[in-house]
């Protein structure tokens, strides 16, 4: 499926290696700098005298400029045929896809483009090929390169997102409240199970953004027990596109540091603004929580939002974005992310 | 019948209400084989100050995380009281600090607590020692945000925010502000030590705050080097030695 995009799988063995999605910006941008270093090199290789490699590269680049542009249109458009009949058929046709429409392109220009050297058909789509192969084989590397961080990411998650500090808390919370208010006990330890069935689960595909809300909710719910009226939570969700698919966990993590960095140190407590909005074609969540005064921002903020960003360009290489910063006292953490509905 | 003395006079300090209720209820159910009372209740490091300054306590029950004062820098200033109570630390999770309780041998209970061990923890502050101001020191990662002084058995606390420069006398320590002087009974090196970022030694006996300092003056009398460091705010004068004039260099 498109969304998971250039998210490989975990599997070593290579059957798990998709396509890279070519509707993805930051694939685009890798492709053409692959293979105009590639041409760059060729240029450079077939150049008779330093003088020249500039011209040689222009006329390479007008005939390899097209190629590239329409393949990576008609591999965005074809990506669902594509992923549908599995990587090694996929392989194939892109193969035999790259022939035709190079065939086609020395038929039309032969014409009016003298060709460097008089170079035959067959070497032009033997380099066409390579090219091919070079790209497919940069992709897969990455992938390949890349995924393990996936499981990694997943296993630091687990230690660095909730903090023993907030389960021990919790549950002491809970002891305190079984004798004087059962309800209340059973309630919590309930979110208690939810948030820890999301944490334990396998967490590489996206999720709607309803759940990571809920999931938040429920953490808030666990702290405002502790800390009772020292936290205060406003939530913005009324232009929330519903049906968007999230990377789990993208919002609880943040909203856990909002609570440790700005809500414990403090004796008053404060405010924690959370917005979940759409924004033209994308999903936008900003927080912002007080900086109380001497709070030292510790290693566990950073590899949280560390994390946060490593798991934001696994699933959307470029597209994706995230920031933070610090204005009158709070401190306010941004993320947009491409908008892709359920079932697209 | 029990005799007054032999109830033990128990603080709670914790953030948490949840915290604070159950500790109420164990300690409801150590009561039967351990006589106690619970004087007070305190919600940071400052409150539980505060009540050991009006009532007499034995037993202060002190979670390590707390706005304002925390758990750690509270003990810190208790054990410079002249008779101070006993300190069981609770935490729910402090990886540095548990680390630190065991190489130093303090006590300390996890939460959530299991009344067995509240209890014995109760017991053994019959019998052990209680931590020194030294193992505390030792065990503490970050440097206090103030400083204790104790006056007629009272503790009154100095933010180091507030402190001008520091200078040894005899066996004292004199604490400038701006308002007035404190007498503290540490030693200059350890202060240096734990206040390198904020404070900057000038001479042998003297350490000044960064950002106190206004200037620096020329042909200063009593000064070795001949330079002094003038002092923000009340303009009072301090000699800088030959071995510490580079920071007269530093600072310009």
């Amino acid at each position: 499926m498109a969304k998971c995009g250039a998210v490989a799988s975990i599997n070593q063995t290579g059957a798990g290696i998709r396509l890279p999605n070519f509707c993805n910006l930051g694939v685009m941008l890798r492709s053409l700098l692959v293979v105009n270093s590639l041409l760059a090199a060729a240029a450079v290789v077939r150049a008779p005298s330093p003088d020249a490699i500039w011209l040689e590269f222009l006329v390479m680049a007008a005939f390899g400029e097209p190629v590239l542009i329409a393949s990576i249109v008609v591999l965005c458009a074809a990506r669902r045929f594509l992923g549908a009949i599995g990587y090694p058929a996929a392989i194939a046709v892109i193969a035999v896809f790259e022939l035709a429409i190079t065939g086609l392109l020395f038929q039309a220009s032969s014409s009016f483009l003298p060709f460097p050297g008089g170079m035959t058909f067959a070497q032009v789509a033997l380099a066409s090929l390579f090219m091919v192969a070079v790209v497919l084989g940069y992709f897969d590397l990455r992938a390949r390169a890349l995924s393990p961080a996936v499981a990694e990411a997943r296993i630091q998650a687990l230690q660095a997102r909730i903090r023993p500090h907030f389960l021990y808390n919790s549950i002491n919370a809970v002891l305190s409240l079984i004798r004087t208010e059962p309800r209340r006990a059973e309630r919590a330890l309930e979110d208690l199970a939810d948030l820890f069935r999301v944490l334990m689960a396998e967490n590489r595909t996206l999720a709607p953004i309803g759940n990571e809300v809920e999931l938040a909710r429920q953490y808030l719910a666990l702290e405002s027990l502790r800390l009772g009226e020292r936290l205060k939570v406003t939530w913005h969700t009324e232009t929330m596109p519903a049906d968007a698919m999230v990377p789990p966990l993208i919002l609880q993590p943040l909203v856990e540091n909002a609570v440790y960095h700005g809500i414990e140190p403090s004796e008053a407590g404060g405010e924690i603004v959370i917005v979940v909005a759409r924004d033209a074609g994308r999903v936008l969540m900003e927080l912002t929580n007080p900086l109380p005064g001497a709070t030292k921002r510790t290693a566990g903020n950073r590899m949280a939002i560390d994390n946060i960003r490593e798991r934001l360009q696994l699933h959307y290489d470029a597209e994706a974005s995230m920031s933070s910063e610090v204005r009158d006292g709070r401190y306010r953490v941004t993320i947009r992310i491409p908008y892709l509905a359920a079932g697209a | 019948m029990l005799v007054e003395k032999d109830v033990a006079r128990i603080l709670i300090a914790d953030d948490e209400a949840p915290a604070r209720a159950r500790l109420r209820d164990l300690l409801d159910e150590c009561r039967a084989s351990f006589p106690l009372a619970i004087v007070d209740e305190a919600r940071n490091g400052r409150e539980a100050l505060e009540v050991l300054n009006r009532e007499k306590v034995g037993i202060v029950l002190l979670d390590i995380r707390m706005p304002e004062i925390d758990g750690m820098e509270a003990a810190r200033h208790i054990a410079g009281m002249p008779e101070p109570p006993s300190i069981i630390f609770t935490t729910a999770f402090d990886s540095y600090a548990i680390k630190a309780f065991e190489v130093n041998a303090i006590d300390y209970l996890l939460k959530p607590i299991r009344v067995e061990r509240l209890l014995a923890a109760l017991n053994k502050t019959r019998a052990a020692p209680r931590p020194s101001r030294e193992a505390l020191d030792a065990a503490a990662n970050q440097p206090r945000r103030h400083l204790s002084v104790h006056e007629r058995g009272k503790i009154i606390l100095v933010p180091l925010a507030e402190v001008l420069y520091l200078r040894a006398e005899l066996k004292y320590v004199t604490v400038r502000t701006a308002d007035r002087e404190f007498l503290v009974e540490e030693s200059l090196t350890r202060l240096e030590e734990e206040f390198s970022d904020a404070f900057v030694r000038v001479h042998r006996n003297c350490l000044v705050a960064r950002a106190a300092i206004s200037g620096f003056e020329r042909n200063a009398e009593d000064s070795d080097s001949g330079w002094a460091v003038v002092v923000k705010g009340t303009g009072e004068k301090l000699p800088v030695s030959r071995r510490q004039h580079h920071v007269v260099k530093q600072f310009r």
